[in-house]
């Protein structure tokens, strides 16, 4: 069934190819959905054959995969591959685990399911196939989630991120009552409408291996096959971070930092560089969760620096698409309309 | 005759719009139907999470063909009209008739066949559907012009009998097919008809019927309970959102670590509930037990065991949080947790809750120690009032707002507080609605009442009054909850002291809005505002008034608002004994009274005077009053001078007038308003005589004026008690 499914390297994922493809994975999707009643349990994947087979079966859906945006972000949905690429009128469709950080999350290591830094695995497709759905079924069966077993439900959880003057429509999906993905229809990105919408997924990495693996506490994870484990890799890390979130962190310099990323986003506005306008958004919006994980900004201000960050997120979304416009709508007559 | 359906397709339908899609989907579909002239049978609908489905009995094949007549000129009009008329209707003269002297234009509409009617109105009904909130998806969404439904719609049945109505909309061509269970049957299937829609569902492990499965849940969730001898705890919302969840449902029962039980029940219970979408159970003795019923969407190979895990260990987790923020709540006194209070704005024209809590706390203490809360410890109602509003800044309120004054309470006790002062915290924000429980421990009262009375007066004072249907604030359920609270205990709080309350108020409020614009011109007043904060006592909020306020402007605009404040809730009480039931105009023939504005007095005079008016005296006694007004109204009163012999049922009237006010007016005193009512009864026959026997509009202008005199007596008789002449009948 691969063969069905290879797109062409290089240039790497199908653009004009994309639907024909996924209808023809609509039939595979079906026909795995009905084999797993046959299939004998699998071993339990450890989290790097998790992500691996991820990355295999989106790969062969025609995702690119992409590797972590290199700088310090709250989501997956902060990657340039998802907010950017959301926008304007052309295929994209793309997979890739992306590290977040929560600074508020971090429990010195002593939580078993709290983490400040964790793991999501993100998909995104535009324009969204009519099979989205079965395809992240199916990926689910592929890392070993028997869907005759396990209860799975798609629960309504609209998804919008002010900061980023986002919206979409989508579910939950639900797990044996467990959140393991947010799936959602991407409505608006930088406040501009999604033409066409773009469907997205966000697994939790870290919770689907815990499920998969009957591990109750994150850092008892299997990392790999020939034991190690999420503690040896990350407990450590958890405790020193966690404790340079919220006592060690100096706030001068991170409000020094808020604002030069502020300046750098304008300047970079100006001089008609939209992607690295961006990034200093990113940094923005990280500097400004971890003071407020060093609990530094107060409720009234909050409001005013969460606004101060979606002023610099809109405004490169806003070059970003000023910027290609002309030639999208050359290649695309029907998206300016 | 055929019956019709239409299924729609689409990607899971959140449950909490179901119902709502449901109601639209039959009124569109009507209204087409009614457009058409079409009539249906029986009209069923029914929703799952991934179909609405619609089930029209008896409808006829064609619509009736309609013979349409438009009116035209004369045949004697100018040619010219009549070449009008026939552009108008496309017609040629041959095609009109002709009517006693006047053209017709008869265009004959042949009825329709109801199969090309309904693919007309499919997709009418899909574009029209008002979705609370609706997507676009896939290619088309290139464009914004592209269908929108509330997730990606994916197929539509439509069948007339066993023929297919064929349309299109958003790419989505009608079909027979349809899909079966997203797991237990996943391929399609195909439907033959209306008839055999619902049990070839069924057969592919989908009960379409939204009432059979809320029945499954309702009654499997039960039995799953009583199966290990514990008790469901119903919850009819839960059920039909589990149904809504669901096309197979299975209510499973699972156990969580009964160490949890620590925590306070109603924590576990909305963690279970508002996450986890779990019932819960109790044991035979009604305590919270360590069980909880979830519902899965599949008849697990293995039984339901992994899902039951894996919901175990869901539960598990939140309970965890749920215990660490219990447990890091209790470390630090409310007191502490209430410096926080002073971060938080409660309104931006009113400062911060700190800032209210102070008021609520000089207000609580006030209502006790003026004894107008009875039996209520001062210092208890302004400690209760101090922390009442503590929890807020706890981790487990900000988790689960739901929780607010009981946590409190919880906590409270856990710190060792008094049981009144924990009760208070807890139950303080009571009245939340009609029905609910309506505080009557003594600190409780004081600082509900307190909370309520300052919310009230506090948002009048900014001018954020309710206008309309807009009531931001909840002012009008504050007002309710105010008199609810005065009438359940009986306190003596007169209305007009909501005005006082306002004064007492003053120097707190007026630091608040001592930044509104039209105020804060007058910075001499801060200073006043600092000085009032500390003042309680009546005597002296007068005296300082008397002598100390220096700016009009603050004065005038907090007695203006005040006056607004009193009158509003004025109005709400009409409105509440309206619907208690009790007439309105009774209600307003005691308001009319006017000076009246002791609640419990008030009310007191309405049930008299309701009672009164049924009975065969009120009833007389009101016709009397209406025609002893109505010969007032007409003849102007002259004062009366010279005495004469009076009629003997002029005396008689007298005579029983002299009797009767002094009693009226000793029983109205005592509050006794029954006994003010039978005095005024004993009226009744004086003055139906007198009206029998007594011409009022004598010759002689002296006995005239001494009759309509003593009219006016009788009528200013009766308005002791109410004002007769709003009572209708």
């Amino acid at each position: 069934m691969k063969e069905i499914a290879a797109s062409p390297a290089g240039s790497g994922f199908c653009r004009i190819k994309a639907r024909l493809i996924w209808r023809q994975a609509s039939a595979k999707a079906a026909r795995t959905m009905a084999d797993t009643k046959q299939t004998p349990p699998r071993a339990p994947l450890s989290l790097q054959d998790m992500i691996l087979r991820l990355h295999s079966f989106w790969s062969e859906q025609g995702c690119l995969i992409l590797q972590p945006y290199d700088m310090r972000m709250g989501a997956g949905t902060f990657h340039t591959a998802t907010t950017l690429r959301a926008l304007g009128p052309e295929p994209w469709n793309a997979a890739f685990v992306q590290p977040c950080r929560r600074p508020t999350d971090g429990r010195y290591g002593e939580n078993p399911n709290r983490l400040q830094h964790y793991y999501q695995y993100q998909v995104i497709l535009k324009p969204s196939p009519e099979n989205l759905q079965e395809l992240y079924l199916q990926s689910l069966a592929e890392i070993g989630i028997d869907p005759l077993v396990h209860d799975i439900r798609f629960v309504e959880d609209d998804w919008e991120s002010p900061t980023l003057g986002a919206w979409g429509l989508g579910w939950e999906v639900w797990c044996d009552g467990m959140e393991v993905t947010q799936f959602t229809y991407f409505q608006q990105m930088g406040g501009f409408d999604c033409k066409p919408v773009a469907g997205e997924l966000t697994y939790g990495l870290e919770r689907l291996a815990m499920y998969i693996q009957g591990v109750d506490n994150v850092y008892d994870l299997a990392f790999n096959n020939h034991g190690v484990t999420y503690g040896e890799v990350f407990l450590e890390n958890e405790k020193q971070m966690s404790k340079w979130n919220f006592e060690v962190a100096d706030t001068d310099s991170l409000f020094e930092g808020f604002r030069r990323a502020e300046e750098e986003c304008k300047r970079s506005l100006e001089a008609g560089v939209p992607i690295a306008a961006y990034e200093q958004a990113i940094e923005a919006s990280h500097l400004f969760n971890l003071l407020q994980a060093r609990g530094v900004i107060s409720v009234q201000e909050r409001a005013s620096y969460m606004g101060r960050v979606r002023d610099l997120a809109r405004g490169s979304c806003e070059a970003y698409m000023e910027k290609n416009a002309q030639q999208w709508a050359a290649k695309y007559p029907e998206w300016s309309k | 005759m055929s019956d019709f359906l239409l299924e729609l397709r689409s990607e899971e339908i959140p449950a909490r719009m179901q119902a709502g899609a449901r109601a639209d989907l039959e009124r569109l579909f009507r209204k087409e139907l009614d457009a058409a002239g079409l009539k249906a049978g029986e009209i069923t609908v029914w929703s799952t999470p991934r179909r609405l489905a619609l089930v029209a009995r008896d409808l006829p094949l064609a619509t009736e063909a309609v013979s349409e007549e438009v009116k035209g000129p004369r045949t004697s009009a100018p040619e010219q009209a009549l070449e009008g008329f026939l552009r108008k209707t496309g017609l040629t003269k041959d095609q009109l008739t002709e009517r006693d002297g006047v053209w017709f234009a008869v265009t004959e509409k042949p009825g329709r066949a109801t199969k090309d009617v309904l693919a007309e109105a499919i997709p009418a009904i899909i574009r029209a559907f008002p979705w609370p909130k609706s997507q676009r998806w896939g290619a088309a969404s290139l464009s914004t012009e592209s269908l929108r439904w509330v997730r990606p719609l994916s197929g539509i049945v439509a069948l007339l009998g066993e023929e297919l109505v064929k349309c299109e909309i958003g790419g989505v061509k009608s079909g027979y097919v349809t899909r079966g269970h997203r797991f237990h049957c996943p391929g399609e299937i195909t439907i033959g008809s209306a008839q055999d829609y619902a049990e070839k569902l069924r057969m592919a492990h989908v009960i379409v019927d939204h009432v059979e499965r809320e029945a499954m849940v309702r009654e499997k969730a039960r039995a799953a309970a009583d199966a290990v001898g514990l008790v469901l705890v119903e919850d009819e919302g839960l059920v039909i959102e589990n149904a809504g969840l669901t096309e197979w449902p299975v209510p499973l029962l699972g156990r969580f670590d009964e160490a949890f039980l620590d925590v306070p029940p109603e924590v576990i219970q909305l963690t279970a509930r508002v996450n986890q979408k779990y019932f819960i159970c109790r044991d035979a003795g009604g305590k919270l037990a360590n069980a909880f019923v979830c519902t899965a969407n599949i008849e697990a190979k293995d039984g339901g065991a992994a899902i039951i895990d894996g919901n175990r260990k869901v539960l598990a987790a939140r309970l965890s949080d749920a215990r660490f923020f219990w447990e890091q709540d209790k470390k630090k006194p409310l007191s502490l947790h209430a410096e926080k209070l002073a971060r938080i704005t409660f309104h931006e024209k009113l400062g911060t809750v700190a800032d209210k809590v102070e008021r609520v706390a000089n207000l609580a203490e006030w209502l006790a120690s003026e004894g107008i809360v009875p039996n209520c410890d001062p210092a208890l109602a302004r400690q209760a009032a101090q922390l009442c509003k503590a929890d807020l800044v706890t981790e487990m309120v900000g988790e689960f707002p739901e929780l607010q004054g009981l946590m409190g309470g919880y906590y409270a006790r856990a710190e060792g507080l008094p049981d009144a002062v924990a009760e208070a915290i807890r139950d303080h924000y009571k009245p939340v609605g009609q029905g609910d429980d309506v505080p009557t421990a003594p600190v409780t009262v004081a600082v509900a009442l307190a909370d309520k009375l300052d919310t009230l007066v506090s948002f009048f004072v900014v001018d954020e009054m309710p206008t309309g249907s807009k009531d931001p604030y909840a002012l009008r359920r504050a007002a309710l909850g105010i008199l609810s609270i005065l009438q359940l205990n009986g306190l003596r709080l007169q209305i007009a002291s909501v005005a006082n309350t306002l004064l007492l108020q003053a120097g707190l409020l007026a630091r608040a809005i001592s930044n509104l614009p039209e105020i804060k011109a007058f910075e001499a007043d801060k200073k006043v505002a600092e000085k009032f904060g500390t003042v309680i006592k009546q005597a002296e909020v007068d005296a300082y008034f008397d002598k100390e306020i220096s700016n009009p402007k603050i004065l005038h605009l907090i007695v203006d608002r005040a006056a607004l404040a009193a009158q509003f809730l004025a109005d709400r009480l009409k409105v509440q004994q309206r619907e208690a039931g009790v007439r309105h105009d009774l209600i307003d023939a005691v308001f009319a009274l006017g000076g009246e504005d002791d609640l419990v007095r008030l009310l007191a005079r309405v049930r008299a005077l309701q009672a009164f008016v049924g009975t065969e005296d009120g009833v007389n006694l009101l016709a009397g009053y209406k025609r002893a007004a109505n010969i007032l109204k007409k003849e102007e009163c002259a004062p009366a001078e010279a005495a004469y012999d009076r009629e003997p049922a002029e005396q008689a009237l007298i005579d029983a007038l002299d009797a009767a006010e002094p009693q009226a007016e000793s029983a109205i005193a005592a509050e006794d308003f029954t006994a003010a009512m039978a005095a005024l009864a004993t009226l009744r026959g004086p003055i139906d005589a007198f009206f029998d026997q007594v011409t009022v509009n004598d010759a002689d202008a002296n006995k005239r004026a001494c009759r309509l005199a003593l009219l006016d007596r009788f009528r200013a008789a009766v308005h002791k008690v109410a004002d007769f002449s709003r009572i209708e009948g």
